[in-house]
């Protein structure tokens, strides 16, 4: 009898660890067929010249001074725009989740449509704003670094805010209530339990605005006016004009590298800050805002709000209210009813929600499944190895050039069964690339942070295996869901880089109408852009909000 | 460091995984000579590759549909010179069947890489000066400089006419131009300029940048961010820009801008059929499609470019406020060809 529970036992663990193989091998597959082989075949080009191997690329590359220019903006833009993000970002955090005030919910949702912006709405936006003659003009930032880096916080922001906040809103309030009893002052209590109780959340969301800000193209060309350059825009420029491809394979070595050297350091320093943490998984108490105690938080984020996210955007609204120098609504109302290209918004609104919605399903399932295999705490040193590098593996998308990706694609996905180069489902998965590690890392987090005591004593007190992750693990996967899927909805909504190589004229989704529409003469296209910007903003902002709400019907508290 | 360790190795991996899957490379499709007449080959889809400004009317795309039989597929992914390089980097194995919107800046890198089957459709125009090899002219268009004119008759001041003008003091920080490292308006006046300058090209551009030339990454952020004659109203009242843009500004009668005609470089768009192409019926059809009098009407306000086919009609406004330049900068494929990346270099080099 004895003996047969055992063996029952031990088959179990076996099953268990072979559901775990599983569910760790579904999206290591899709992220090597439709990341790792594209890029790498492309990248492999570079080296390979139809007859012998070289290293002509890396010479060539590394023997100009370009290129360490390019890297060293490339550093330092994405690191200035990292702390300045969460500078501004941890403030806001506090105020959107931890306090009660009116219009919290717009504001959570406000500052979420930056995310979701096409470059070439950003740069209209921000442009008018900085140029000679703009409201900001006297600043004279137009085309300087400034410039660059305030548009990568204005799109990083939220990032931020939301990861960070979802996380200090499930703190327990019990830490910071016990030091304040002792005696400790709110600085003090912030310091010492509350920022190292954050950590692991706050070093997720560093490290996704950094890869971010590393690889955005669009920003730098359009806000530094060409005159800076990047490890990405090289790469675009390398690529897609001069199809010089050993001299953009060094280039994508050398991001690879820095990459994997930001998100190694990324995931050292969490893992030695991570402790175990009391999660609510519901939302712990929050309180109503108090000036005396919250100035400062209220200061900062109200900057944030009026001058970074609210200038630009009321700047778009109000051009799209205007035709030919009239103020009249007569934009949103061609919109809704003129055919463009052969397409209408409604079309291309339907096709944007259609791929959104497949690019979220895909990337929150495999999301899923690697934060749930990630968030094991195996005893053995080497196979907890193996799982932060599991980790790592998943957030390369994001430090990875798009160009890399789009291009390798038509060199790998060619022939059956895989040849979707011209297949309609190949851009959800591209977005859902894109998505997964965001997905990812929002859910991270929270499962690491749960008490391993907990788990213990649901064993201990006679759960099987499924149980406790029923009981235990599911409900606090499921608090953190609405933010994974809101994240991956706005992703796959704005994402353009991608999508650009694998454009439909027939059925363009909302981001490639408004660029196709920027890109061409008259009042009426303008206008027809700007209010397709605008009907773009809200969907972002109403989804946003939407997926805010997504909560699990059954209470779950324990 | 253990972490970097693994993820190299596992980059390390990929790629020699993808080495080994290189080596069951198919036999390269035997198109490029076989294809010419005789056997050409048909099938019943059709993929159309295009630049990303393609745009027809349903109608128009349909009919064609009809009376061919075929399903069209179009795909856009990127200008004129993103296109080209996809057609070369997918030689062996093509992503389509024809392609629309290579341009005289980059035919002849498709035709030094041999993407391009031979065809020229005979419906086309028989002007000689827009032959190509392998490709048919479909529309053309003059890239030049536009002024705002009430700007400048606000400002007193005259309208600048040719290109060194534009270094003079009195027109200091007025002009505003795309990048031609990214953008396809940029590299043609990049090219216009070699060919109005020839060695000396550089210190043209020297002294547009001493006269405080502004350079933004594309054409949108130079029209509607910093032209003042668009409805972005920006503060420069010169912008690099299109001969035909002025018949988008037209007010009561009369079109705020107009285009300096003795800086435009001609752009042509052709069609080709792909080397491999698994319809090349179909691909020859649809060049032959794109000349149809219904389409050649229709490229104007669809694409904004002129069409090839003399006798077209035109817009009733193109004929009045977008005159092409009778005398436009020209330089030879083959030289554009043999230099394009080069003077994209050293540009860039002494520009940005």
């Amino acid at each position: 009898m004895d003996q047969g529970l055992d063996g029952g036992d031990q088959l179990s663990r076996l099953g268990w660890r072979a559901g775990w193989a599983l569910a760790a091998a579904i999206p290591a597959a899709f992220l090597v067929v439709f990341f790792a082989w594209p890029a790498a075949t492309l990248v492999a080009r570079g080296f390979h010249d139809g007859t012998t191997w070289t290293l002509e690329g890396f010479t060539a590359v590394f023997e100009s001074r370009r290129t360490w220019r390019a890297v060293g903006f490339t550093l330092w833009s994405a690191t200035t725009s990292t702390l300045f993000c969460l500078a501004l970002g941890l403030p806001g955090a506090y105020l959107l989740f931890r306090t009660r005030f009116r219009g919290r919910d717009t504001l959570r949702a406000l500052v979420t449509i930056p995310f979701v912006l096409p470059t070439v709405v950003v740069g209209v936006a921000f442009g008018s704003l900085l140029r000679t003659d703009g409201l900001l003009g006297w600043l004279g930032l137009s085309g300087t670094p400034v410039a660059i880096l305030a548009a990568m916080v204005f799109f990083n922001y939220s990032v931020v805010v939301r990861t960070v906040g979802t996380f200090w809103a499930r703190l327990d309030p019990r830490l910071t209530q016990a030091a304040a009893t002792l005696g400790a002052s709110p600085w003090r209590v912030f310091r010492s339990v509350t920022l190292p109780a954050l950590a692991p959340a706050i070093l997720s969301a560093a490290a996704l605005v950094f890869l971010f800000s590393a690889s955005s193209y669009g920003i730098v060309m359009v806000l530094g006016q060409t005159r800076y350059s990047t490890i990405e825009t090289e790469i675009w420029f390398l690529t897609t004009q001069l199809l010089d491809l050993p001299s953009a394979a060094a280039l994508s070595i050398t991001q690879l590298v820095i990459v994997t050297l930001a998100l190694w350091l990324s995931g050292r320093a969490q893992h030695r800050m991570t402790r175990a943490l009391r999660l609510q998984p519901d939302v712990a108490e929050v309180t109503p805002l108090r000036m005396s105690m919250d100035w400062g938080s209220v200061l900062v984020t109200l900057l944030v709000a009026v001058v970074l996210l609210g200038l630009p955007l009321a700047n778009l609204l109000w051009r799209s209210l205007h035709l030919s120098g009239r103020l009249t609504p007569d934009n949103f109302v061609r919109l809704g009813t003129q055919e463009i290209f052969g397409a209408t918004v409604w079309g291309a609104l339907r096709t944007s929600l259609q791929t959104a919605l497949a690019a979220t399903a895909i990337a929150v399932t495999l999301g899923v499944l690697v934060a749930l295999v990630a968030s094991r705490r195996p005893r053995r040193g080497g196979a907890r190895a193996a799982l932060s590098t599991l980790e790592s593996l998943f957030l390369l998308p994001l430090g990875v050039s798009a160009v890399t990706v789009g291009f390798g694609y038509l060199i790998t996905l060619n022939r059956p069964p895989l040849d979707l180069r011209s297949s309609l489902i190949l851009i959800p998965i591209a977005q859902a690339v894109v998505a997964l590690p965001l997905v990812v890392r929002t859910l991270l987090p929270t499962l690491r942070a749960i008490d391993p005591r907990q788990l213990e004593a649901a064993a201990t007190l006679g759960s099987a295996p499924l149980q406790v992750f029923r009981r235990v693990e599911l409900p606090h996967l499921r608090r953190g869901l609405g933010l994974a899927i809101g994240f991956a909805f706005a992703t796959s909504l704005g994402e353009f880089g991608a999508t650009s190589f694998l454009a439909r004229p027939d059925n363009p989704t909302l981001p490639v109408l408004i660029f196709r529409l920027f890109g061409r003469p008259g009042a009426e296209s303008y206008g027809l852009a700007l209010a397709a910007s605008v009907v773009l903003a809200l969907l972002a902002g109403v989804t946003m909000a939407l997926a805010e709400r997504l909560r699990p019907k059954e209470v779950t508290s324990w | 460091m253990r972490t970097t360790l693994k993820v190299l190795a596992a980059g390390a991996l990929a790629v020699s995984l993808v080495a080994c899957g290189s080596g069951t490379d198919e036999p390269g499709p035997d198109a490029g000579g076989g294809a010419t007449d005789g056997a050409l080959t048909e099938s019943d889809t059709l993929t159309v590759l295009t630049h990303s400004s393609f745009a027809l009317p349903d109608e128009l795309k349909k009919k064609f549909e009809e009376e061919t039989g075929y399903t069209v597929t179009y795909t856009a992914p990127g200008d004129a010179g993103a296109l080209v390089n996809q057609l070369v980097l997918t030689k062996d194995s093509p992503l389509g069947d024809v392609v629309y919107g290579v341009d005289n800046t980059f035919a002849s890198r498709a035709n030094d890489a041999g993407v391009l089957s031979p065809y020229e459709s005979e419906a086309g125009s028989p002007d000689e000066s827009l032959a190509a090899a392998n490709l048919t002219p479909i529309n053309l268009g003059d890239v030049c400089i536009n002024a705002d004119k009430e700007w400048f008759a606000e400002h007193d001041l005259e309208i600048p006419a040719t290109l060194d003008d534009l270094t003079k003091p009195e027109y200091r920080d007025l002009l505003v131009v795309s990048s031609p490292a990214s953008s396809s308006p940029g590299l043609s006046f990049l090219i216009a300029t070699i060919g109005a300058k020839g060695e000396g090209w550089l210190d043209y551009w020297r002294a547009l940048d001493d006269n405080g030339l502004l350079v933004v990454s594309g054409w949108t952020e130079a029209y509607y961010t910093e032209f003042s004659g668009a409805d972005g109203e920006g503060p420069r009242p010169l912008v690099l820009s299109y001969s035909t843009s002025p018949a988008f500004t037209v007010q009561d009668g009369g079109s705020t801008t107009e285009a300096l005609l003795d800086t435009c470089f001609r752009q042509v768009e052709y069609a080709g059929v792909i080397t491999g192409a698994q319809n090349e019926v179909g691909a020859r059809a649809f060049i032959d499609f794109l000349l149809s009098p219904e389409v050649q009407a229709a490229i104007p306000e669809n694409m904004y470019m002129y069409p090839v086919v003399a006798d077209t009609p035109l817009p009733e406004e193109w004929e009045r406020f977008a005159p092409l330049s009778d005398h436009p900068i020209s330089v030879s494929q083959e030289e554009i060809g043999a230099n394009r990346d080069q003077w994209i270099k050293d540009w860039t080099a002494a520009i940005s």
